[in-house]
């Protein structure tokens, strides 16, 4: 039996522990050869792997009545009825983020959109949810611009709205910024497909842009080996998104799909052909010879284990019966993308790579998939301890409630958005019918006469102060979102941004968090469809906070009535709706005071916000209201602002005794006005009417002021 | 009457173009890589970044074989809308004067704007009520109108400048606040803004059911002559 | 033969490039910068230079807003200093 001998340590500089390596010599009775130990330190890594997170992920509940794929798909499919379904995940590409924004967001978006298509959907609408340090600090302003440009540039230059998302801005995010990005896909059900490879014989085809040596990452530590001093232009590089060739890429693959040309088709994304070829293996149970020598590359001299892990953007992988394949050659042709039969479907069980005509690989598919062990978080409440320093205080002790509520408004994390989202598309594909700022979830007309909603949602800071709380309030702050345009969520997608899961205090917000999300779930009757894991945000100086984003989706049956957030009329009521007990804890004033981050958060009343839900949405469906906006970041005192400047109207309210106009408990409470009839037996609480806002007793602020603090937020930064 | 609406590879709003043509006739999708126009009494020539647009906004797409029979079509008198990456590749193609430059603050820009109807002596406007401004969006990333001096007096002169940013809503920097532009012969438009994303109440404004309206009605009158 | 063509904005045209960078630069410590152009080059091996001015032209710039300059059509190709 051969040892790890200790001269031989790449597979650590590879992220595999001594442990994993011995497994690996062990299962395959001798030492991997250098492609191999490529293959498996990307397939045993926490991305490919999830292997600390595995155990915790199996809390959520994945099933539910709409669900036609599950997580383990590239993304995840709901059932909206008349055959078609909605494809959604959402992904994280926080690393290359940091690394070069521009690219970093941009490949983002090209590879979700890829998971999309990947099962045959045409990709609809993009989201992204976006996390930077503080505006004040440059690296932040820099990251931002460039992170949004990029987005811009991709998503823009593809044809696929981008309509909607988020972005908070934290101390804690300065070293690890978070880009997020999700994408939605419709489909008729019949054309929906698998990555699982089948039928021994059949030919693997490489479709798209050529190899390079693009985000080759961790296994460059085999390249240096090879390569000399002064090499400097043969080392591995970000990679690049060329949203053309990603367009071409996309309408070809949807053709090839459309003419049932196609047994399985699967992207590349992390960990390149060696990922892609993996999962399609093993989803059939099969075995693939690959073929280095026909991957067509962009630059000559590529090692094989270069060719197996490269990140090259728009590459697609699919199976064809022998007898097709000159029709999907001609097909891509016709869309200028390349399409090269690298290799065959065998029935051996086995990953075998050729080059030069030499084995470089060998390996039983598996050992890459199934084989990498799965570690037990050891999740410890810190006591007593805290983790996140206080931010400094921006707001006077004695500010008065007009003061905080034009802070507020101000502040970067509640401020127009308007400069981010006016660099994106919303309306290609001529779907949107609610854009930005119109609603509290975006609106999507479906062929069937009905509509989509989608909303994401994640706040950091307050999964911080209590994990499990936070993480369920950010599924019941989507749900409230879904509400007011009057849908009913369909299912969602999650992507889990943490720490460093080994140790104690992040596996315990980490298993917090999931327990929280878990339990939302099922409360209400919503089922995770896919996802994916972020783990070791983190620099030397500190972590992020935990954030897990959630993205859902929804339903509603008529698209010409979906809500708006804006006041609409002057002498409407205005109700207050829900079980609205907010506090102070994580709120966005206690950060502006300065406040450390602590909690409990508010009780989830779970039953109660669920009929409040039902309320609100009925009676948007029945076209009863005039506005519906849910209660979030800033208390009631920024929702009916908000309301107010969309509405550029104003509105006069007696808050319920003892309510604290910016307390916060999110997806509880929801503000909807309308003529006193539709209203009847819900709490009145004002009239919308005037050129101010008046909160009895607490403040009147001009609603061209309002709109003034708002709209200047983030633009004294950018 | 039918409108043939071009695609290219990095065509993104051929579809909703076809859409918006088919609210007031029939509409077909004309493949690039195709010399042949398919007999359609106008051609659109949509939004979208043709091929990638990598080199300047519409470069290659010039010279496209489609475009060559654009071209022809446009020198017999056919009439050609170009929308977005359309109007600049009508401009590099030479159907139409000027250029279009990088938007002044280097940012794309989605906003819904407001446009003046500077002529309606045209078979793009004719349906337009004179003022009543047009509300529809723009969204773009090169649409800084540029002519240079003596060519803009001539567009003026001419009465060429069908549409303008209305004052406060130019959103590029364009010279003169230009939105949209004709050729001398009055038969080819180029426009920033995009009116076959203002033709549905439940999706935005429904006013730029108005362009592809006047387009109907100029290809009936040719037809009944 | 290996051909340079460095294309830029004609003088007069809006350059908000070249007034971003121009910006830019004092904030950076870099003072007396005045006039700043952002163009671009693009590097082409030509089997018959006479005809690159047509290319130009007709292909590698719109000359309604921008101007060329052919710097260096020298066989053998310069290579670039490298790091």
């Amino acid at each position: 039996m051969p040892t790890v001998s200790p001269s031989d340590q790449r597979h650590r500089q590879l992220g595999l522990t001594d442990g994993e390596y011995a497994l690996i010599v062990q299962q395959l009775g001798r030492h991997p050869r250098d492609t191999e130990l490529a293959m498996l330190s990307l397939m045993w890594s926490e991305h490919c792997a999830y292997k600390h997170s595995r155990t915790t992920l199996r809390r959520l509940p994945t099933e539910g009545p709409a669900v036609l794929m599950g997580p383990g798909e590239n993304a995840g499919v709901v059932d909206v009825g008349d055959g078609l379904g909605v494809a959604f995940k959402v992904e994280s590409h926080n690393h290359p983020s940091a690394v070069e924004p521009f690219q970093g967001a941009a490949t983002g978006v090209g590879g979700i959109l890829r998971d999309i298509f990947a099962v045959g959907a045409r990709p609809i609408a993009v989201l992204d949810s976006l996390r930077f340090g503080e505006p004040t600090s440059e690296r932040s302003r820099y990251l931002l611009e460039q992170a949004v440009a990029g987005i811009a540039h991709y998503g823009n230059s593809v044809g696929v709205p981008t309509v909607g998302g988020e972005i908070y801005f934290e101390a804690a995010y300065e070293q690890n910024c978070l880009v997020n990005a999700m994408c939605l896909g419709l489909a008729p059900i019949g054309r929906l497909i698998r990555s699982a490879a089948a039928g021994p014989g059949n030919v693997l085809v490489l479709l798209g842009a050529l190899t390079g040596r693009d985000g080759i990452g961790g296994a460059s530590v085999l390249a240096s080996a090879e390569l000399g001093e002064g090499d400097a232009a043969k080392r591995p590089s970000v990679q690049i998104g060329d949203p053309f060739a990603e367009k071409k890429l996309l309408e070809c693959s949807l053709e090839l799909l459309e003419s049932e040309l196609l047994i399985s088709l699967q992207d590349l994304g992390a960990a390149g052909l060696t990922s892609a070829a993996s999962e399609m293996a093993s989803g059939g149970g099969v075995g693939l010879d690959i073929d280095c020598d026909r991957v067509p590359l962009r630059e000559l001299g590529l090692a094989p284990f270069e060719i197996m892990v490269s990140e090259s953007q728009e590459r697609m992988l699919c199976v064809v019966a022998p007898d097709r394949v000159a029709e999907v050659v001609a097909a891509c042709e016709r869309w200028e993308t390349r399409a090269t039969p690298i290799g065959e479907v065998t029935d051996s069980g086995r990953m075998r790579v050729r080059h030069a005509a030499e084995l470089v690989a060998d390996l039983p598919v598996s050992i890459l998939v199934d084989d990498c062990p799965v570690y037990d978080l050891a999740p410890t409440e810190p006591v007593g301890v805290s983790l996140y320093p206080a931010p400094p205080a921006t707001l006077a002790p004695d500010a008065s409630a007009a003061e905080t509520l034009l802070a507020l408004l101000g502040s970067a994390n509640l401020a127009s958005r308007r400069l981010v989202y006016e660099q994106y598309d919303p309306i290609v594909q001529s779907r949107t019918v609610r854009r930005p700022d119109e609603a509290d979830a975006a609106v999507l007309a479906l062929p069937t006469g009905e509509a989509l909603a989608v909303a994401i949602d994640g706040n950091g800071r307050r999964v911080a102060c209590d994990p499990r709380a936070g993480a369920a309030e950010a599924v019941y702050e989507c749900a409230a979102n879904l509400t007011c345009v009057g849908a009913t969520p369909l299912g969602l997608t999650n992507c889990l941004n943490f720490g460093n899961p080994e140790k104690p205090h992040v596996a315990w917000q980490l298993t917090e968090a999931v327990e929280g999300i878990a339990q939302a779930c099922r409360a209400l009757g919503v089922p995770v469809v896919g996802g994916n894991v972020s783990l070791y945000n983190e620099a030397p100086t500190d972590a992020i906070y935990p954030t897990p984003v959630i993205g859902m989706v929804g339903r509603l049956p008529d698209p010409a009535r979906a809500g708006r957030l804006r006041f609409a009329r002057a002498g409407d009521a205005i109700a207050l709706v829900g079980p609205f007990a907010p506090t102070r804890a994580g709120s966005e004033v206690a950060k502006l005071s300065g406040h450390e981050l602590a909690g409990p958060l508010p009780i989830m009343q779970t039953a109660a916000v669920r009929d409040a839900q039902d309320t609100v949405r009925t009676m948007v469906n029945a076209g009863a209201l005039h506005n519906a906006h849910d209660i979030a970041e800033g208390g009631i005192g920024v929702a009916l602002a908000e309301c107010c400047v969309a509405g550029g109207i104003g509105a006069r309210v007696a808050l319920p005794a003892g309510l604290d106009p910016f307390a916060e408990a999110l997806g509880q409470g929801f503000l909807v006005s309308g003529p006193d009839v539709a209203l009847t037996g819900l709490a009145i609480i004002g009239r919308v009417g005037g050129d101010a806002l008046e909160l009895e007793g607490v403040l009147t602020v001009a609603v061209a002021e309002l709109a003034a603090a708002r709209d200047g937020g983030l633009a004294r930064f950018l | 009457m039918k409108f043939g609406v071009i695609r290219f590879p990095g065509s993104c709003d051929e579809v909703d173009a076809q859409l918006a043509c088919q609210r007031v006739g029939e509409a077909e999708i004309l493949w690039h890589a195709d010399r042949d126009l398919r007999g359609v009494d106008a051609v659109v020539v949509p939004g979208g970044f043709s091929y990638g647009d990598y080199l300047r906004a519409g470069a290659i797409a010039r010279f496209a074989p489609v475009m060559v029979e654009v071209a022809e079509f446009a020198r017999a008198g056919g009439l050609v809308l170009g929308i977005c990456n359309g109007f600049q590749v009508l401009c590099e193609a030479g159907l139409l004067p000027g250029a279009l430059l990088d938007n002044a603050n280097l940012r794309f820009v989605f906003r819904q704007v407001s446009l003046v109807v500077v002529s309606s002596d045209s078979p793009f406007t004719r349906a337009c009520e004179p003022d009543r401004p047009l509300s529809i969006p723009v969204k773009h990333m090169t649409g800084c109108y540029y002519a240079p001096p003596e060519l803009l007096r001539g567009l003026q002169e001419r009465d060429q400048v069908l549409l303008r940013y209305a004052p406060g809503h130019n959103p590029n920097g364009s010279l003169r606040d230009i939105a949209g532009v004709c050729n001398a012969a009055r038969n080819v438009f180029g426009l920033m803004p995009h009116p076959e994303h203002a033709v549905d109440p439940l999706t935005g404004s429904i006013d730029g059911l108005a362009i592809f309206q006047s387009i109907r009605a100029a290809v009936a009158d040719r037809l009944a002559v | 033969m290996r051909a340079r063509v460095l294309v830029k904005p004609k003088a007069g045209i809006l350059d908000p490039q070249g007034q971003a960078v121009q910006r830019a630069l004092p904030a950076l410590g870099f003072t007396g910068v005045t006039d700043v152009h952002v163009g671009r080059m693009i590097e082409l091996d030509v089997q018959d230079p006479a005809r690159l001015p047509e290319i130009c032209e007709r292909l590698l710039t719109n000359p309604l807003i921008e101007d060329y300059e052919i710097v260096s059509a020298d066989p053998p190709a310069p290579t670039t200093a490298s790091a």
